[in-house]
């Protein structure tokens, strides 16, 4: 298939500054993005794909996103090859919207090397005695002892506020893991554990204990994915990839914060429409469990239980291989076997992999497993994330 | 309450990285005074602030003083520090946006969502003074 003639450039925009003492690189970001969307006559709420390289201050886009308070993306890319990274873009933009993974690819760069920062990647700090110009929210948010566990803390805190989600609900989802861990060589945590274990194990961040947490280990992965024809060639089980579907949440303003919601209540749907099922069709689920919390939460907006009905959902047993409904994590997940450099989503992918393959252990093996769902989230739930759905078919 | 008499929190507050864009916050967290940044294009408050409006994306924003009142959207108390616990969470000002902040100057077990808290400033490591909140 060309992609000749399938997109076309319909705003271009150069920034007039050549010194800008006065302005932060997000700013300057932002401002170069509304001049390309002035020239092509549209608007930020237009945009849904956005693309950046290691100029954009933060992370990954995520942080341009929420400083430009971008609300329809459903396409993020942060490939970075130096100078040459927003010419790539347009490429990846135009197999994007080729796809009909976004319509309106906004792709920007800024920086202010004559400040003496943010010049390149990883060289973004300021000189001594010099003002900052790292991520825009980084004065107003990184002082305040924020870390992974006291983040997801303040979800869940709002969650069991709102729709009376208890711990023993949350412990539910580590007992689970467990169950399946124990049958993993390679777990980082093989015991089984109780729920009384999970809500009498001692508090790291309220509500949050000790087994709500995950694992932190070494280690990696990595995934192979070709094109039908390769597939074809090669002696492995056939997984296709039915649906993707990716997006960004973050406080954007901070009118209306929702933290009992993550971005899965618009990747999901997005994965779901493309593949042309619905949960109740998935078989087996690979879900981000960073804390107990990630996964309730997940498991909601994904659609498999209605909003507040999570800590329903996965209480006694709903989750464990052979006894529930909705079998996940059958490697032990996050929770117990695998959070590699702190990053699970290859993991997820990976053990849905296996489900499909019927490889998973014997003892955890999904009968019939013919289509899963792998999700995740990274960054933090409670400031800023992106949220990313596959759904995988065995062929 | 002066900063002298402020009681000082278990957790030393780091200095905040200051930018061209937030300077003015800063500047007058210095002098006590909390500021947030509202737009005149579209009438809306938000935060964190920036230049530019993230609701309508004009750079018609303003700064306005704030009292600094709201309510605790969420929070959680973290135990893991090694100089003792110290309160993370929301407050959802009275203005709209929400603000991510310490709870201090109270007991963390003694903390319910929707509590009516008010801003303080905090010295920091080096560097301009903090916003937290305390029960109002």
């Amino acid at each position: 298939m060309s992609l000749k003639g399938k997109a076309y450039i319909m705003g271009a925009w150069e920034h007039p500054t050549r010194d800008a003492p006065d302005k932060t690189s997000a700013q300057l970001h932002a401002e170069s993005a509304r001049g390309a969307l002035a020239d092509a006559g549209l608007s930020f709420d237009d945009v849904d794909g956005y693309f950046c390289a290691g100029d954009a201050p933060g992370f990954g886009g995520m942080s341009m996103v929420d400083y430009m308070g971008l609300r329809n993306v459903r396409h993020l890319d942060s490939t970075e090859t130096g100078g040459s990274s927003y010419i790539l873009h347009v490429g990846h933009a135009v197999q994007a919207i080729a796809a009909g993974k976004c319509q309106v690819a906004l792709i920007t760069l800024a920086g202010r090397p004559r400040q003496g920062q943010g010049g390149r990647p990883g060289g973004g700090g300021a000189r001594p005695g010099q003002l900052s110009d790292g991520p825009p929210e980084a004065g107003f948010e990184n002082i305040y002892g924020g870390s992974t566990h006291n983040t997801y803390g303040m979800c869940a805190m709002r969650h069991m506020h709102e729709y009376g989600t208890t711990s023993e609900q949350l412990a539910w989802i580590k007992v689970a893991a467990s169950h399946h861990a124990q049958w993993n060589e390679h777990a980082f945590l093989k015991d089984v554990v109780t729920v009384e274990d999970v809500v009498n194990s001692r508090m790291i961040a309220d509500p949050l204990h000790l087994l709500d947490c995950c694992v932190v280990t070494d280690g990696g992965g990595a995934l192979i994915v070709t094109s039908p024809e390769v597939a074809r060639s090669l002696n492995r089980p056939k997984i296709k990839v039915i649906g993707a579907g990716e997006a960004p949440k973050g406080p954007s303003g901070g009118h209306g914060l929702d933290l009992t919601y993550s971005g899965a209540v618009w990747s999901g749907p997005r994965a779901f429409e493309e593949a042309g099922v619905t949960p109740a069709d998935i078989k087996y689920a690979s879900i981000y469990d960073s804390f107990t919390i990630t996964v309730l939460m997940q498991l909601e907006d994904l659609g498999f239980c209605a909003k507040g009905q999570g800590g329903r959902f996965v209480a006694d047993g709903n989750l464990i291989s052979g006894v529930g409904k909705l079998p996940f994590n059958t490697d032990g997940g996050g929770l117990c076997n695998n959070h590699p450099t702190n990053r699970g989503g290859i993991t997820k992918v990976i053990e849905a992999v296996r489900q499909l393959r019927g490889e998973a252990h014997p003892k955890v093996q999904v009968a019939n497993c013919d289509l899963a769902l792998a999700h995740g989230t990274g960054g933090s739930l409670g400031t800023r994330h992106g949220a990313a759905t596959v759904i995988l078919e065995r062929e | 309450m002066s900063e002298a008499e402020a009681k000082p929190a278990g957790r030393a507050i780091p200095a905040p990285a200051v930018t061209v864009e937030s300077k003015p916050f800063w500047d007058a967290a210095a002098e006590g005074r909390f500021l947030i940044k509202r737009c005149t294009a579209c009438g809306k408050a938000h935060w964190y602030p920036r230049a530019i409006c993230p609701f309508c994306a004009s750079d018609d924003t303003v700064w306005e003083r704030s009292p600094g009142e709201g309510e605790i959207y969420t929070f959680s108390i973290m135990r893991r520090s090694p100089t003792g616990p110290y309160v993370i969470g929301y407050v959802t000002l009275d203005e709209g946006p929400a603000v991510l902040t310490n709870f201090v100057d109270c007991d963390p077990d003694s903390l319910r969502i929707g509590q009516r808290v008010k801003v303080r400033f905090q010295p920091t490591e080096g560097g301009p003074p903090a916003p937290v909140f305390r029960p109002a």
